[in-house]
């Protein structure tokens, strides 16, 4: 519902609407209101958000007071006191019969071999309205399908011209990649590259397609609708956190995605879904994923039994730690919380070592430190689209943050947000802004220096295009604005940070978000991934080794054994793959990656697709990740874990709390965990939670998370609703030592690259190969 | 591109006609196919950038009128009305002698460049039926020695 449907500041208008009273602001659409009432009239070209077409005739009613002499389109009328409306007279449902029958006119019913066959609109209007008779016998004037991108197909003859494509593309993307050309019957959907189309490939048009005209590369006739499981889940790729709905069905691998898209709408991002939403899942169906564990014999990885690997790696970990070995653990940005959490659980409680980091993409602990006893200022997704104004310092959100950047770009449309863009480069956004303010590269804690009040940052922030008296105006008008959201990015650290949220704190209802990379990078860091702070920001009793740390010991040859979740240290995180020669490397991952062929048990792990359990986006919204199918051979993290601790004859229950209290010592016992079960069975009681039974119950992992971790209250039965939950950053982070000091490594993606996945996924690569291959052709001209 | 000096004064006169710079596109385009002689890739392109458009833009709106065209037409173009007023006093057959004479279809051009050839819908002159209209000028109450006669005139211009 955008700015038409609020009706700000406007009194109530009674209607009647097939003899029912209806009330609804003066001035909302007819459609609108009586959508809101519980009857439905049916549209093409009507969509909420987009700018009003009045293309395809097909929501006509009667209006009879005030009298108007013929059939009205309810997606163009807007109400009045008094106005009475027939939406299911025999006059108007034979309207929308010729409608469809028009439509029909030139359509090459395909229905048994299209895409949308299934969930096709003009098919269900068909089915409504009944024009099962066409009066149109002329031969049909085909086109062939044309092939856009990689991933846009576009089929003309299936097209009714509705111009929601092109609109979506235009108002929504503000990409105007799609035009119609020529007129009346010749109308046609263009592209804007002649052939092709030149754009960010998100494939909203292809989702707010209402036939089957354009359909998805990856997915074009492969199966039907109704052959699908759809389960909605937590995007894995950048860190907005938008909900992707997966057409999952089973195969001989166990189970096959074949497709991402957003139809089921429910999630932070409404109508919003990129690239990786929509096409990256695809790295889960690659032939190479390892779906048998590895272990090195005689110098050979070897396929061996879940049971012989896990029992190695059992075995070894205790040997080390028997031996007073060091151990390192490194864990990932894309694990659930449950994972993460479990993971440092066994690293602390069972390894019995701090020595545990991830790739760290924004310094969270400052964030935390900063916003410490005021959880009212950390920004959620959900507030870049509704807040009045947003000020975005660093980073280039359209790619590495395509749903913060789709929710500002729409605010600015739909309910006039003043935007101001701070940045080195002219980014795409700068076209929504009211103020764009160019700093030298890498000067982004000298702006957040400035706002927040030293008048000496001024010089070094100053530019040909922004001198230091527009920076004073611009400090002027920021102070000013009412509930300004701020958004930085990863070049803001410690201080930086401080100094922005100092400023905040000065302009009235502002709010703070701070943009990592990955799905679950706020919520690793929430688990406590870190060596020198627990879950929660609480510091450790005594810090361990961070990334830089383990890999000096390694190359020390101190380093005795490695265990590494979801992430490549000898590829992106700076271990030399022969530093690792003296360490006993484990390796959970779903690809033989590069550490993966150097380690001394390969364990394959499921995707984020192929798990349950919750992510938490940068922003601090917290969103259900729902598993899509099982991939034979391979097991959660969260399994592989519990498994590991069992070979090494711990008792699960201190890792996983399981049972109802049976083990009560009363609190005789004293030290860390003495009656932790016992403490989450009267939480489970207290909450009305039924106790946990199976040892690989991630869920029970969230018991815990809920009950210990600071800003992880929230409510549990929204949460289990599909909905996105907010946790605070209520944490004991305000005792951060100050030069805590964070050493990021950014992964600064393209939308058409992912990280620790993109490489992995054919689509993502071959529309980045189409974009290459162009720029040669352009070049060579 | 440059257009000429007339072509730059009515622009700027125009773009404060109008609360939009998009509003000024569809008479831009025929002043500047006017003078080009059709809407060419640099037109389009130039009016893009001027009017802060896409070029996608332009060709949307362009392609919606069958008066502006994207390939050079002869230097005479030859419009003949063939709706209901002119047909009922002989305009089918003043289209196919032109057709005929000219060695050319509808939408034609001779090899010469000299001519082209239209049909074309109701141009307003119903009462001095079969008319044709070459570029900006009127020819009424035409019959086909009449209409060589037109044609003759061109020629030898």
């Amino acid at each position: 519902m955008g700015t038409r449907g609020f009706g700000f500041g406007m009194a109530d208008a009674n209607i009647t609407v097939d003899g029912k009273k209806i009330t609804a602001p003066a001035g909302s659409l007819l459609i609108d209101a009586c959508k809101n009432a519980g009857i439905e009239i049916p549209s093409f070209c009507y969509y909420p958000n987009l700018s009003l077409q009045g293309a395809c005739r097909m929501c006509v009613v009667r209006v009879d007071a005030p009298k108007m002499p013929k059939l009205q389109t309810a997606c163009t009328t807007t109400i009045s006191d008094g106005m009475v409306v027939t939406t299911d007279s025999e006059e108007v449902k034979q309207s929308r019969k010729a409608v469809v029958e028009i439509l029909l006119g030139n359509h090459p019913l395909d229905c048994p071999v299209c895409d949308a066959g299934g969930q096709c609109e003009l098919q269900d209007m068909t089915f409504t309205y009944g024009a099962s008779e066409s009066r149109y016998v002329e031969p049909k004037n085909h086109k062939q399908e044309q092939q856009w991108s990689p991933v846009v197909f576009f089929d003309s003859p299936r097209c009714i011209l509705c111009y929601r494509c092109v609109r979506v593309c235009n108002e929504a993307m503000d990409v105007a990649a799609l035009g119609v050309e020529n007129r009346g019957v010749s109308s046609l959907i263009v592209p804007n590259g002649g052939d092709h189309l030149d754009c960010e490939e998100c494939g909203m048009c292809i989702d707010i397609c209402p036939v089957g005209a354009l359909t998805s590369g990856s997915y074009r006739y492969k199966t039907r609708p109704w052959e699908m499981n759809h389960v909605s889940t937590i995007c894995t790729h950048c860190g907005d956190g938008c909900k992707t709905t997966l057409g999952v069905r089973s195969s001989e691998a166990g189970m096959e995605i074949l497709r991402g898209d957003n139809r089921d709408k429910s999630g932070i991002n409404d109508d919003f879904l990129c690239i990786k939403g929509r096409y990256a899942f695809d790295f889960a169906n690659r032939e190479d994923r390892l779906r048998q564990p590895l272990v090195r014999k005689n110098g050979v990885l070897t396929a061996v039994t879940w049971e012989e690997a896990v029992t190695a790696v059992g075995d070894k970990f205790a040997e080390v730690k028997q031996s007073g070995g060091v151990f390192g653990v490194i864990g990932s940005p894309r694990s659930t919380n449950e994972e993460a959490y479990l993971l440092q659980k066994f690293a602390r409680s069972t390894l019995g070592t701090n020595n545990i980091d991830h790739q760290r993409t924004a310094d969270f602990p400052a964030f935390v430190s900063a916003l410490a006893g005021k959880p009212e200022m950390a920004g959620s997704m959900r507030d870049a689209y509704m807040v009045p104004a947003i000020l975005l310092l660093g980073g280039d959100a359209t790619d590495e943050h395509p749903l913060l950047a789709y929710q500002v770009r729409n605010n600015v449309r739909l309910h006039s947000a003043k935007l101001y863009v701070v940045n080195s480069q002219e980014i795409k956004l700068k076209r929504q802004a009211a103020e764009f303010a160019q700093i030298p590269a890498g000067t982004e804690s000298g702006v957040a220096a400035f706002l927040a009040g030293d008048d000496s940052a001024v010089a070094a922030i100053a530019t040909a295009i922004t001198s230091a008296d527009a920076w004073r105006a611009l400090r002027e008008t920021l102070r000013s604005a009412q509930n300004l959201l701020i958004a930085f990015s990863s070049d803001l650290q410690g201080d930086g940070i401080a100094n922005i949220a100092k400023f905040a704190g000065s302009v009235s209802g502002a709010k703070v978000i701070c943009l990592a990379d990955y799905a679950n990078s706020r919520g690793v860091a929430d688990m406590g991934l870190y060596p020198d702070l627990l879950p929660g920001y609480a510091s450790a009793a005594k810090a361990g080794l961070d990334l830089a740390g383990m890999s000096a010991a390694a190359q020390q040859g101190k380093l005795g054994a490695l265990l590494v979740v979801g992430a490549n240290p000898v590829y992106d995180l700076g271990f030399a793959a022969d530093s690792l020669n003296n360490t006993f490397v484990v390796v959970q991952d779903m690809f033989l990656t590069e550490t993966a062929a150097i380690a001394d048990v390969v364990l394959p792990s499921a995707s984020a697709y192929e798990t349950s359990g919750t992510f938490t986006n940068t922003s601090g919204d917290l969103q259900l990740v729902k598993k899509a199918g099982d991939l034979h051979g391979t097991k959660p993290d969260f399994e592989i874990i519990v498994r590991i601790a069992s070979a090494m004859g711990v008792d699960v229950s201190t890792l996983v709390p399981l049972g109802a209290g049976t083990t009560a010592d009363m609190g005789q016992s004293r030290g860390a965990q003495s009656g932790e079960a016992d403490r989450s069975a009267v939480y489970l009681q207290k909450q009305g939670l039924e106790a946990r039974v199976s040892p690989f119950d991630a869920a029970a992992l969230f018991d815990e998370i809920q009950r210990l971790v600071p800003g992880y209250d929230v409510s549990r039965m929204n949460l289990m609703a599909g909905n996105d939950v907010r946790t605070t950053t209520a944490g004991k982070a305000a005792a951060l030592p100050a030069s805590r000091g964070e050493s990021l490594r950014p992964a600064h993606d393209t939308l058409f690259s992912s990280g620790s996945l993109g490489r992995y996924s054919r689509v993502l690569n071959s529309v980045a190969e189409n974009r290459d291959s162009k720029l040669v052709e352009v070049a060579a001209d | 591109m440059r257009f000429s000096d007339a072509f730059e004064a009515r622009f700027t006169e125009m773009l404060t006609h109008y609360p939009t710079k998009r509003s000024v596109l569809v008479p831009t385009l025929l002043f500047a196919q006017d003078e080009v002689g059709y809407v060419s890739e640099d037109v389009i392109a130039e009016l893009a950038t001027r009017l802060e458009l896409t070029t996608l833009d332009v060709r949307n709106v362009m392609s919606y009128y069958s008066m502006l065209v994207t390939k050079p037409r002869g230097k005479y173009n030859v419009q003949v009305c063939t709706n209901i007023a002119c047909t009922l006093k002989g305009g089918d057959e003043l289209l196919s002698h032109c057709a005929k004479r000219l060695g050319i279809g509808h939408k034609g051009t001779t090899a010469d460049g000299q001519f082209s050839l239209e049909e074309v819908e109701c141009i307003g002159a119903c009462s001095w039926a079969p008319a044709i209209q070459v570029n900006y000028d009127f020819h009424e109450n035409l019959d086909v020695p009449k209409m060589d006669a037109v044609l003759d005139g061109y020629a030898k211009k």
